[in-house]
């Protein structure tokens, strides 16, 4: 294995990892408060279209990830209501999120562009700039894994430390974690287990919105129909991986990135069908969710809705 | 005094019991008016006129002979796999891999159709009904295995398991059993004697003035079958007993002496198979071929369909109907509107299950049990609590 080759698949595991970091952090928020969020595909899918297409009629992809945002964190809501208020089944709802965001963009595709199949392509000027950081990029090697990224993907790494600070150094954090394990005895301390739950179904939308804004606006420059492959849903086995621990999360996204670079550069070049080879990152996710369930501690009051007395 | 209480809790019970009866239907009727009320904005926010657009809809989907036949033939794989859904659902797993379920199901009556061309009809269909079912049923059987040994979520196992069986099925057509030159990516063409007939060649002797131009075939029979099988392995089996059991309670039902881990697998081979039988109407009775891509999202639709069925064989066989209707209702839509595709099927879909979800939504008990503890001086501790 040749040093170049070792480079460029660690610089795009980075870039691969990005979306399912995201994504996997806003699980993250959402879980450790008590609600399950299966939605993160569908909102995923839901901010990249929205960036794709603001961007489109703004001209400026600044704007277009501030609505991709935006919307993540307005479908999290419809999610948020149906389970917080209303007491659905979390896992339901989700699934019907999901289905919904299969159906909504391309609706909204054929209505505004005339076609069903995804927005129109952006020019490069259009979509995230690389940012080439100033020390880092004088590094022979490591500048090419390290600097000329997205600024979403700078985002996502200073994300885990932040994340890790609020849940674990604030009273935000702690009242998060306590709704999620013990809703009763939070309730009990004055702490209100609603709007802790809510805030934390938000702040997953926003950062599977802007995990969806990067895929659109950041790695490619359209949006797709359906672009997000199950994404998603990696970024929950990786949440899982990572024992609902941000750092944790970080380790199972950069594994579930990398075996996505090899992936993509095994096409073609090893004697195994593409099919195949393109299907590496799902078994994986199948046999870690086997290998590493039975000694996951998944928050005590995760799923289960939460009635007052 | 005990005649009088006796008289009392019976009547109230009896009224609770037949609340909840009514519920189970009410519930869903009022989750598909919210669902097209939202359709209708939807479809005024992209431009089209609602009324217009619902008067297609239905009108396309209900004419005769096209409308009810093309209804029926699109409701059939949704029976199927929301049979599928609704089985696992009664065992308390969500199985959301009807989809790749019913592709390894699709591409198994192929294979069979394809490398046993040779025997005669009467055995030919059988077995590759067979293949079909068996096929799905161990696809469904995977993930329910790896809950029950592990406990690992049946929902990312399953969904992974549909992009596995898609690239499987994908491979195995493209390299082994696709026509050379074929520039379509589907199988060859499965033998004569693998071939189930249409409704046409049953109804036409009957004295039904069925076209022969119209799919509905004899997959639509084997789905209400298999309704009435389900609804038997459900409600009058021992096995249906236990994994109804498993999904009330698996605590109590272990407590019990009920075995949860092979139920588990149990319900999801059986969830499985279900939808694999997609593949017998698909292949076998349409385009008697593999033809990749064929589904239009059956395994998702079938969660739809029973969730609105309340994971009841008729129920769902109801909403299977009218996923179909909306299906052929869609395509029309599609067509003749200028903004709507038919997507909008989709969007339906989801706000339906939105709506079913949200019981506490529209569920009245609180409000009559106001208003009965009002009225009953001696109340009702624990009925219907």
């Amino acid at each position: 294995m040749s040093r170049t080759l070792i480079i460029s698949l660690l610089a795009s595991t980075i870039r691969l990892a990005t979306p399912l970091l995201l994504a996997a952090l806003g699980g993250l928020y959402s879980e450790r408060a008590g609600v399950i969020n299966i939605a993160l595909e569908g909102i995923m899918l839901a901010g990249a279209f929205t960036a794709a297409t603001i961007t489109y009629f703004s001209h400026s992809p600044w704007i277009g990830l501030s609505a991709a945002i935006i919307s993540g964190a307005l479908v999290a809501l419809i999610h948020g209501v149906a389970c917080i208020r209303f007491r659905a089944d979390q896992v339901v709802s989700g699934t019907a999120i999901n289905i919904l965001f299969l159906g909504i963009p391309a609706l909204l595709c054929g209505a505004l562009f005339d076609t069903t199949s995804g927005t129109p392509q952006l020019p490069r000027s259009e979509t995230l700039p690389d940012w080439n950081i100033p020390v880092l990029q004088s590094i022979p090697g490591l500048n090419q894994i390290l600097s000329g990224h997205k600024p979403v993907v700078y985002f996502a790494l200073i994300l885990v430390v932040a994340t890790y600070f609020v849940l674990y150094r604030t009273r935000f954090g702690l009242r998060l974690r306590a709704v999620g394990e013990h809703p009763e005895a939070a309730d009990t301390a004055g702490v209100s287990v609603v709007r802790m739950r809510y805030w934390g179904v938000l702040i997953s939308g926003m950062l599977a919105g802007l995990a969806g804004a990067y895929l659109s606006i950041g790695q490619n420059s359209v949006f797709t129909r359906n672009m997000t492959g199950g994404r998603g849903f990696i970024a929950l086995a990786a949440l899982i991986f990572g024992k609902w621990h941000p750092v944790g999360a970080l380790a199972a996204c950069l594994l579930f990135g990398f075996a996505d670079a090899v992936q993509i550069r095994m096409q073609g070049v090893v004697d195994i069908p593409n099919q195949f080879v393109q299907l590496i990152p799902y078994v994986l996710t199948m046999v870690v969710l086997a290998g590493f369930m039975g000694r996951a501690n998944p928050p005590k009051a995760l799923g289960a809705p939460y009635s007052k007395g | 005094m005990t005649n009088y209480r006796r008289y009392l809790y019976g009547a109230h019970g009896k009224t609770i019991e037949m609340k909840k009866n009514i519920r189970e239907i009410v519930l869903p009727l009022i989750a598909i008016i919210a669902a097209f009320i939202a359709g209708g904005i939807i479809v005024f926010a992209v431009g089209d006129n609602p009324f217009e657009v619902y008067d297609l809809l239905i009108s396309s989907a209900v004419s005769w002979p096209d409308g009810i036949g093309y209804t029926l033939f699109y409701a059939t794989p949704l029976i199927f796999t929301g049979l599928a859904v609704a089985v696992a659902f009664k065992c308390g797993l969500l199985n959301i891999g009807a989809e790749g379920q019913l592709t390894v199901g699709a591409f198994a009556a192929a294979w069979a159709g394809i490398t046993l061309a040779g025997l005669p009809a009467w055995l030919l269909v059988p077995t590759a009904c067979l293949a079909a079912i068996l096929a799905g049923a161990l696809w469904g059987a995977v993930p329910g295995m790896l809950k029950a040994r592990f406990g690992s979520h049946e929902v990312i196992n399953t969904i992974m398991m549909n992009f596995i069986a898609a690239g499987v099925v994908a491979y195995l057509t493209q390299y082994h059993y696709k026509l050379p030159g074929d520039a379509i990516l589907q199988t060859a063409p499965i033998g004569e004697g693998a071939h189930i007939p249409r409704l046409h060649s049953l109804l036409v002797p009957l004295g039904i003035n069925f076209p022969e131009r119209l799919p509905l075939n004899v997959g639509f029979i084997l789905a209400l079958l298999a309704c009435a099988v389900i609804y038997l392995l459900l409600w009058k089996t021992r096995w249906g007993y236990e994994i109804r059991a498993v999904g009330s309670n698996s605590s109590a039902a272990e407590y019990g002496g009920i075995n949860v881990p092979r139920r588990v697998v149990l319900a999801m081979a059986i969830s499985g198979a279900l939808a694999g039988m997609v593949g017998i109407n698909e292949v076998l009775g349409h385009r008697f071929r593999y033809y990749d891509g064929f589904s239009a999202g059956y395994g998702f639709t079938g969660i739809a369909v029973a969730l609105l069925g309340r994971n009841h064989p008729i129920g769902v066989l109801l909403a299977g109907i009218l996923f179909g209707a909306l299906t052929r209702g869609g395509l029309f839509v599609d067509i003749f509107t200028d903004n709507v595709s038919k997507d909008l099927v989709a969007v339906l879909q989801g706000i339906i299950i939105l709506f079913v979800a949200c019981e506490a939504l529209f569920d009245p008990t609180p409000y009559i049990r106001r208003f009965m503890s009002g009225r009953n001086p001696v109340g009702a501790p624990g009925r219907g609590q």
